[in-house]
């Protein structure tokens, strides 16, 4: 019977079984996935909005010392607003803590995750696209709210900046994604990664527009030009907050976006490169 | 025998092993820890894959699902190529990797099951007949809405054997399925396992050290150590091969005036002043014949027949596998 059954569901699956509603299961998995840790989600988001009040504050104090009505193109409102943005941010494209997929290597689960029938990029992508939906009605949502109540935010002037925002955020986490993949997968051919990891978490903090924005730089053109154009960091978190405080017009806002979308390309093409290699390498620790 | 599902030749899968030599010095030797197997195995057939920790169970179970690449040799699962085609593979196997889960942590079981159905692109009608013969059968309704965190060994075995068995898998890989659980659980595992093997249309290896698994479920076992297979056969032919013998136990109500002598009987011991004995049989003489016989020359006050302990065979089997280890090639 089980035979039977298994025939008949393999001529069926591909007629009716779309590849998009396995996707589309996996990233609701993911999204439930993190309703279950509820304290610990309330813990980020206190600590996100705690974090908010010291950059904002540092930052407006900053901008207000230089005597400037306006700091590197940013008016006060806008500074707020990257700040809070940005904190929201944070939990969305989750640019720190994800060690999953290098703990799966490490203690070799990642056996049952190249047993399904799935890619495990799109798998594991899929399920952070879940993840960063709950982050975003939580993590993001709570400390803009907080930084609305408290601070004088910028106000987006056209429409269009919404669903511009929601697209580049969207791409942000893709990228960010791809970029926590890579530094996890290397668990493939090193069994530790804590350096690896270390490297990305300082470049990352420095480089994607987190710690200050990289418009800070300008004086040093080729230094901004060279980050965006041969890394993917300034994607991950610069590009959002540029389309939310609106620096620029529509069109070079959109070139920003589709830069990115560029990134999260090139990303996901390494990170299925980089798999490729690893399955042809893998040895799977443990009996 | 039946369609093949799983064709494997000269298999063979090295590891390199580096070794402190000096202060600055390493020296790289390559094991073998499959060493060219061949196996064949039907349609519906259940084979018990046996061997000592470190034989190679584990290592070709990863070769023939393919998550492992062999370094030669030719497998086929299904007719497909396992590290080439593992995802076309994952779809028509299951997996169950004792310590290793299918199943979402952080969610309650049901919802890996319905997840597994997405997964597995399997049709809503078949995933509710499937999950609800397991129900039945595993006991699973109990924990359905547990998170699998919460869940016991033997839940989460019974679990991992339902995930694995969804989507209507040709052949199963179970790697000691049974390790760790207590007695009822083995038991409701065991009984599922010959429901399963019974309707003959699922293939099933097994590798366990469970030897209670291997009498009760296993018709064909092959025995592997250090990497080559040592022993393909039957339980029996296993028993026939090393010598096993059957026991009598007697007790008389006087000692015996002469000692027996049949064909194939050895007297392995006496107490009681003669009177408690124990007889070996290696078959040529059935235990009917001798107890005929000893009821002629004395008063029998008691007898017990005992079968030949798997686990003397299998220690028999893996004590006697003198092969060397094999480090192929050794270089600075």
């Amino acid at each position: 019977m089980i035979a039977d059954l298994a025939t008949s569901a393999r001529r069926s699956a591909g007629r009716q079984y779309p590849r998009t509603r396995t996707i589309a299961a996996l990233v609701v998995a993911g999204f439930r996935r993190y309703t279950t840790y509820r304290q610990a989600t309330a813990a980020s988001i206190f600590t996100n909005t705690v974090f908010g009040y010291l950059r904002c504050y540092v930052l407006l104090a900053a901008a207000a010392g230089s005597g400037l009505a306006v700091t590197a193109g940013y008016t006060p409102q806008q500074l707020a607003t990257y700040c809070w943005a940005s904190q929201g941010l944070i939990g969305v494209v989750m640019i720190w803590g994800w060690t999953d997929l290098g703990d799966r290597i490490r203690s070799g689960d990642i056996v049952a995750d190249l047993l399904r029938p799935v890619h495990p990029v799109t798998s594991y992508l899929a399920i952070d696209l879940g993840r960063a939906g709950h982050a975003s009605l939580t993590r993001f949502v709570v400390p803009m709210v907080v930084g609305a109540i408290s601070f004088d935010l910028h106000t987006p002037q056209r429409f269009a900046t919404y669903p511009l925002f929601a697209l580049s955020a969207l791409l942000g986490v893709v990228v960010c994604f791809g970029c926590r993949y890579l530094v996890n997968a290397a668990g493939f051919w090193l069994l530790d990664v804590r350096g690896v990891n270390l490297v990305w978490l300082f470049g990352s903090s420095l480089l994607a527009g987190l710690a200050f924005p990289l418009h800070f730089l300008s004086e040093w053109p080729w230094l901004v030009t060279g980050l965006w154009v041969l890394t993917p960091f300034p994607s991950i978190l610069q590009a959002p907050l540029d389309v939310l405080v609106e620096r620029g017009s529509v069109g070079q806002l959109l070139g920003v976006v589709a830069g990115q979308a560029a990134w999260a390309g090139v990303m996901l093409g390494i990170c299925w490169y980089v798999q490729r290699r690893a399955d042809r390498k893998l040895v799977i620790q443990g009996g | 025998m039946s369609a093949l599902v799983i064709d494997v030749r000269g298999l063979r899968k090295e590891f390199t092993i580096t070794r402190k030599a000096g202060r600055l010095r390493r020296t790289r030797h390559t094991v073998a820890a499959v060493d060219g197997i061949d196996l064949r195995v039907g349609r519906g057939e259940l084979l018990g894959y046996l061997g000592p920790n470190g034989a190679g169970k584990s290592t070709t179970l990863k070769m023939l699902t393919g998550v492992l690449m062999p370094t030669s040799g030719e497998v086929r699962v299904c007719g497909l190529v396992p590290v080439a085609q593992r995802r076309r593979l994952a779809a028509r196997i299951g997996v169950v990797f004792g310590q290793r889960s299918q199943l979402w942590w952080d969610l309650p079981l049901r919802d890996s099951f319905e997840l597994a159905r997405h997964i597995w692109r399997v049709p809503a009608a078949d995933h509710a007949t499937r999950l609800a013969r397991f129900r039945r059968e595993l006991d699973l309704d109990d924990f359905l809405d547990t998170p699998v965190r919460q869940l016991s060994l033997g839940q989460r075995m019974r679990s991992e054997l339902t995930i694995a068995l969804l989507h209507g898998p040709e052949v199963v890989f179970l790697d000691e399925p049974t390790i760790g659980l207590d007695v009822v659980s083995k038991q409701a595992v065991r009984a599922f396992l010959t429901e399963l093997r019974d309707r003959g249309d699922t293939t099933i290896v097994l590798t366990t050290h469970d030897l209670a698994d291997i009498e009760r479920l296993c018709r064909r076992l092959v025995v592997i150590d250090r990497g080559r297979v040592v022993h393909d056969g039957t339980l029996g032919a296993l028993h026939e091969r090393y010598g096993s013998r059957r026991r009598v136990l007697v007790e008389l109500d006087e000692q015996l005036s002469a000692p027996i002598e049949l064909p194939g009987v050895v007297q392995e011991s006496s107490s009681a002043n003669g009177r408690l004995i124990t007889f070996s049989l290696d078959g040529s003489t059935t235990a009917g014949e001798l107890v005929g016989r000893l009821a002629s020359v004395a008063q029998l006050r008691d007898i017990s027949v005992q079968e030949p302990a798997i686990e003397d065979v299998i220690a028999r089997l893996y004590a006697s596998s003198t092969t060397p280890p094999h480090p192929r090639r050794s270089r600075p």
